[in-house]
């Protein structure tokens, strides 16, 4: 059974946005990946969005290509993300891990058999880049099957009648793409992604995240004003490609767990 | 698998070819790839969109391109007629202006201000940034950094046709990446960009609509075939690389069960080295920019760098209908070397005065093998894609001359 349900209706019941933490699984390596999944429920992640790396991520900026870069250059593979997932559920079982990728390795790994081990492994959400809900059946059947929700994207390009399409077979929370761009370029305009929010909240029972554009505490804080979580990815991989150590990426992360715990003080 | 009645219906809405195509983009993209295919579906009933798009193929790029008797060629090989396509006389140069002309013309209806567009060889980026001169648009032309090494001729045509070029340094920095970055721009400027893909690659509806233009290829062909012969060939033949020119030759054809189809891909240094781009021959089943099709990857996943001697074969997937029609038996894919593809390059050059594209020489040299077997009153009809201006560098290099 999915742990994003419950997380977010803890958060709800405290009038708390949920602050939602991006690391690519295997940047640098395995092992300062188990180290951070390990540290980052202190640090305020309410839940964790682990990347799966694949050579053509296309819909990534320049950031968190390179950290997909890294973590194949170290050997990371679609087995050994999911073998991180399950060494981390060892001592966790309440922080919901979203795994996020693009569709082939997936497809190559076998999508009923990627299911299965990925719910055994203990993950609670699947985000699929390129496999919009035309395509995922495949994907979100079996997954649903094992407990995991199926996360969809909804963008500024989502008109009402897409917005039914991406909303249809939904789980977990939506995740509002604030940009059209790729990850950690562009910044949004907070007006406009309050706007949307409002739209999506009105349209699903579903939280309501937003990520693509957030690089700093301050954004966070605005968007978890009104939105039901704030992602932060690009950020937080930038720091790690300069060489910060465990101990500084998770103080940074605690800085931005902060801003958004304390957006509706 | 079961035999279709007709392998020219494809492909279903969804834009699958049996198993292969699709829509893999990124949410982003989504509404703009539903609004581009209906935008083509509107153009492809418009009689006035095809009255212009056939003005402009004659008066602009020359067609119909002829259909040539390879007499010398024929003789020195020693076996079936072999007949040149010569899409290497259009304007640009290649096949490739076909599409381009189509999609631009569908980029004005649609009211799209910026024109961008991947290249491999460079072909495709010069018949985009010809016809994006041609309709007064802005053009950003996005090419890996390898092969703007190997095709500087071809950069600076692009820099003077008015185009920007640029340089993708990111992955194996060749066609695919240069694919990748090309669509991350298109995720950034959704709203007054137009992408024109060259390959018939891609999400739907690319590879039809690309099909669809490129088709004219064989349509000629088969119509010149019979005003000369009286009868359909025996075989027709063209290289892959994403396939655009073949597909535009096969589709004609797909439905006359006695004419053979051979498709010929790149096999680098190999198929039994890793350094090839034989998708069809060694690859599998997979999901890369927008369509499953077969695709040249590890066991977990990653996708493979490409070989070949030639940049516009060097890319580590196929259109989807290539797939399809793999699978089906219909068409039959072969591969050929850098090296067969060199000594094609060169023995047509000799004995017919006509210097080909690399990559079309990788299907001479395939017919060449063939044809050796056949009977004389057999005839076969090869694609020559393109002209070979543009590889005399890397000819000259591998003949160890210096330029």
């Amino acid at each position: 059974m999915s742990r994003l349900g419950p997380r977010f209706a803890e958060l709800k019941a405290q009038n708390r946005a949920a602050f939602i933490a991006f690391i690519t699984a295997g940047d640098p390596n395995a092992e300062i990946t188990a180290a951070l999944l390990q540290r980052l429920p202190e640090a305020g992640a309410d839940v964790i969005e682990l990347g799966i790396s694949f050579s053509d991520p296309m819909a990534d900026g320049p950031a968190i290509q390179a950290s997909s870069l890294r973590a194949l250059e170290a050997g990371m593979t679609l087995p050994k993300v999911l073998e991180l997932v399950r060494e981390f559920r060892k001592t966790n079982k309440k922080t919901p891990i979203v795994l996020m990728g693009y569709y082939n390795p997936i497809h190559k790994y076998g999508t009923a058999k990627f299911a299965k081990d990925a719910g055994e492994a203990g993950v609670d959400g699947l985000i699929t880049v390129d496999l919009p809900p035309e395509e995922d059946d495949v994907l979100r059947l079996p997954a649903n099957a094992h407990g995991i929700d199926i996360v969809r994207l909804a963008t500024p390009t989502s008109d009402d009648r897409r917005l039914k399409t991406i909303l249809e077979g939904a789980g977990g929370f939506l995740y509002y793409v604030s940009i059209t761009g790729v990850t950690g370029t562009k910044s949004f305009a907070e007006g406009d992604v309050r706007t949307a929010i409002a739209r999506l909240q009105a349209a699903t029972p579903l939280p309501c995240a937003v990520g693509f554009g957030i690089k700093t505490p301050e954004q966070a804080k605005a968007i978890a004003g009104f939105a039901d979580a704030a992602v932060v990815g690009s950020a937080i991989v930038e720091r790690i490609a300069a060489g910060a150590g465990v101990d500084a990426v998770i103080s940074y992360c605690s800085e931005l767990a902060a801003a958004v715990h304390g957006a509706r003080v | 698998m079961t035999t279709p009645n007709s392998f020219r219906t494809g492909p279903d809405i969804n834009g699958h070819f049996g198993a292969y195509g699709g829509r893999f983009v990124a949410e982003t993209l989504m509404p703009l790839v539903l609004e581009l295919e209906q935008a083509y579906e509107a153009a492809k009933a418009d009689p006035a969109f095809h009255e212009e798009l056939d003005g402009l193929l004659k008066h602009y790029v020359g067609r119909e391109s002829p259909l040539y008797f390879a007499e010398r060629l024929t003789e020195h090989v020693g076996g079936a007629k072999i007949y040149l396509k010569r899409e290497d006389l259009n304007h640009t140069g290649a096949h490739k202006i076909n599409n381009c002309l189509g999609q631009i013309l569908l980029a004005r209806r649609m009211g799209k201000t910026r024109i961008i567009a991947e290249t491999g060889a460079g072909q495709h980026g010069v018949a985009t940034a010809t016809v994006a001169a041609r309709f007064g648009f802005p053009c950003i032309v996005y090419m890996g950094e390898v092969d703007i090494e190997r095709q500087k001729p071809n950069v600076f045509r692009m820099r003077l046709l008015g185009a920007e070029v640029r340089p993708v340094k990111s992955g194996s920095r060749t066609l695919k990446d240069a694919m990748n970055e090309a669509i991350r721009d298109w995720v950034a400027n959704v709203d007054d960009t137009f992408y024109i893909i060259g390959s018939a690659a891609g999400m739907h509806p690319y590879p039809m609509m690309v099909r669809d233009f490129q088709a004219v290829i064989g349509n000629e062909t088969r119509s010149q075939i019979l005003d000369r012969e009286g009868r359909l060939p025996d075989l027709i033949s063209a290289c892959v690389g994403g396939g655009s020119n073949a597909i535009g030759m096969f589709h004609a054809f797909l439905d006359d069960n006695d004419v053979e189809i051979h498709g010929v891909e790149a096999a680098g240094k190999g198929i039994e080295t890793p350094h090839h781009a034989a998708t069809l021959t060694k690859g599998v089943p997979g999901v890369l920019h927008g369509s499953r099709s077969y695709l040249l990857q590890d066991n977990d996943g990653q996708i493979i760098e490409a070989h070949s001697i030639s940049a516009g074969l060097d890319y580590p997937g196929v259109g989807p209908e290539h797939s399809w029609l793999r699978d089906t038996g219909r068409v039959k894919y072969f591969s050929a070397t850098d090296d067969q593809a060199i000594d094609a390059f060169m023995t047509l050059s000799k004995l017919e005065g006509i210097i080909p594209a690399l990559e079309s020489s990788h299907a001479i040299a395939h017919v060449m093998r063939v044809a050796k077997v056949m009977p004389k009153d057999k005839i076969i009809v090869v694609c020559l894609s393109g002209r070979g201006d543009k590889d005399a560098n890397t000819v000259a290099a591998v003949l160890g001359e210096k330029l």
